[in-house]
């Protein structure tokens, strides 16, 4: 959207300001492969009540880099999901398994699971994330160590097993038993925190569609994760994207693995119910 | 004489000017770069294109393309980095075409510029500038 | 050896005679640039990847040399001419004296 002339006088002064042509979310098809068509713009989920329509964080990206997530192949994300599938057929740990070892159907047995967690898990009591089910599985039937929240390996292996829902809507239960969880995060997603005070909403709702600085505000949506990231070249989680955010509005972030930022991703992750999983997205 | 805000906006213009075109400083390296390329012989527009993004959302992967048809090698040059050199492509018997596309950094905006040293000996060039965006919370 | 350098290509598997195809390399490397400090403030010395090649059936497709300007991950994409079945090798020279190839068949016919 082209700013007004002020805007353009301001700019002068501005070192970083420029003045960007980006329409506003309004992004062509995105079509995987010339073959998978993902939902990247839908009508936003009934408990959204300031937002009437939710876009992928695709949308507000220049063409360039959209283009990089079109192409498996194009798409650097995917270096990452090839070491999960090596990855796979590794033994580690006492027990002397590898993945395939009890997951006899391959990482295709995982196909829906992206689309719904986090979610309420009865046996552990609360609110689990992927990387809380990988660990379970490392740690009690793989007798080996528990990956670091955003380790390279944990990010490859959410990247893999995220990509067999690559497509199918995102559908978290945020009633029943997960409904604790959810208003806390909403509670969180709300809250006004740090030097800035400043809450998520303040960017991601608020100011959706406009510029920080430099910076094309999405509406912070997490079907995208992990993200391959241009500032950062590798993937990145969701938690370690909240954890970066926190830092940015010089508030004292949680901790990756929290259960403040499960409840936060389970929120978070809610108020794209219905936008599709994209496997692993290329992002600024 | 009052400092007014029209003098502050001058003033902040001259300076952003500098640090909006930081190739200043790089030039003559640049010059370098090329003329070790092409020997000091003459370098004609056309015949060769450099495509680059106008404005490139991150300066760590700034995808490009050259394409000089009938081309021995070509040379990538990035005249606002602190090393200018890019790349050298050099197309062998089974090419089928003179072009490639890469992934480049560039440290910010800047003229890109891409010479081609062609069949017949002479050299070609295009250049683009390309806007490297800073700033914001993309933390 | 630099660690987790893996390389990955994609080439048709089959052509005719005298086609021109499409390759896209890439292949998973820090590119050290050299111009990044550490936390003293010294400089990391340049550690990357120097010169890429494409080779078939032992005639030369296209070679690139390398600076710290290529992104991570260096990716390449280029056009060949297919005259007859055989064998594509990529070949990656890193500073560190390692050497990273990767070859894939096309059959023609």
């Amino acid at each position: 959207m082209i700013k007004p002339n002020l805007q353009r006088v301001a700019s002068i002064v501005t070192v970083a300001a420029l003045t960007l042509s980006l329409n506003a979310a309004v992004a062509g098809d995105m079509i995987i492969n010339g073959e998978i068509s993902l939902v990247h713009e839908t009508e936003a989920p009934a408990h959204l009540e300031n937002i009437s329509t939710i876009y992928s964080g695709w949308n507000y990206r220049a063409k360039e880099t959209q283009a990089l997530q079109l192409d498996d192949f194009d798409n650097p994300g995917f270096l990452f999901v090839d070491q999960a599938i090596d990855q796979w057929e590794v033994v580690e740990g006492e027990a002397g398994k590898s993945c395939a070892a009890c997951h006899t159907g391959g990482v295709e047995e995982f196909a829906g699971l992206r689309a719904v967690l986090p979610r309420y898990d009865e046996e552990a009591g609360g609110i689990q994330s992927m990387e809380d089910y990988i660990n379970e599985c490392r740690t009690d039937r793989m007798q080996a160590d528990a990956w670091k929240w955003s380790e390279s390996k944990m990010t490859a292996m959410t990247a893999l097993i995220g990509l067999q829902s690559r497509g199918m809507p995102v559908n978290v239960a945020i009633d029943g038993d997960a409904a604790e969880a959810w208003e806390l995060g909403k509670e969180i997603y709300y809250q006004p925190v740090g030097q800035l005070d400043m809450a998520c909403a303040s960017c991601h709702e608020d100011n959706y569609n406009t510029y920080i600085r430099a910076d094309f505000l999405s509406q912070g949506q997490t079907n995208g994760f992990p993200a391959y990231r241009l500032k950062n070249a590798k993937l990145n989680s969701i938690h370690a994207r909240f954890k970066g955010c926190m830092k940015n509005i010089r508030a004292t972030p949680y901790k990756e693995g929290s259960d403040e930022f499960r409840a936060l991703e389970l929120y978070v992750a809610s108020r794209g119910n219905g936008l599709s999983v994209e496997g692993t997205s290329v992002r600024n | 004489m009052q400092f007014t805000r029209r003098d502050a906006l001058i003033i902040g213009a001259g300076a952003t000017t500098v640090a909006l075109f930081p190739m200043q400083a790089f030039a003559a390296a640049s010059d370098d770069e090329i003329m070790a390329f092409t020997g000091g012989a003459d370098v004609t527009e056309g015949g060769i294109v450099l495509t680059a993004p106008e404005i490139a959302e991150n300066g760590n992967t700034v995808p490009v393309a050259v394409s000089a048809p009938g081309a021995v090698s070509i040379i990538l040059i990035a005249t606002g980095n602190p090393n200018p050199k890019v790349a050298k492509f050099t197309f062998g018997p089974l090419a089928g075409s003179q072009d490639a596309s890469t992934r480049i950094r560039l440290a910010g905006t800047q003229e890109l510029i891409a010479v081609a040293q062609m069949a017949d000996g002479t050299f070609a060039r295009d250049s683009s500038i390309v806007k490297v965006t800073i700033g914001g919370c993309g933390g | 050896m630099a660690i987790g350098v893996k390389p990955r290509v994609k080439v048709p598997k089959t052509a005719s005679a005298g086609d021109v195809i499409t390759i896209k390399t890439l292949i998973s490397h820090k590119m050290e640039s050299g111009q990044r400090k550490d936390s003293d403030g010294n400089r990391i010395p340049q550690s990357i990847i120097n010169t890429f090649s494409c080779d078939f059936n032992g005639q030369n497709v296209i070679t690139v040399s390398l600076s710290g300007a290529i992104s991570t991950n260096p990716y390449f994409q280029f056009k060949a001419i297919v005259p007859e079945s055989g064998d594509f090798v990529f070949t990656w020279n890193d500073d560190d004296g390692s050497v990273y190839t990767e070859t894939k068949t096309i059959s023609v016919g």
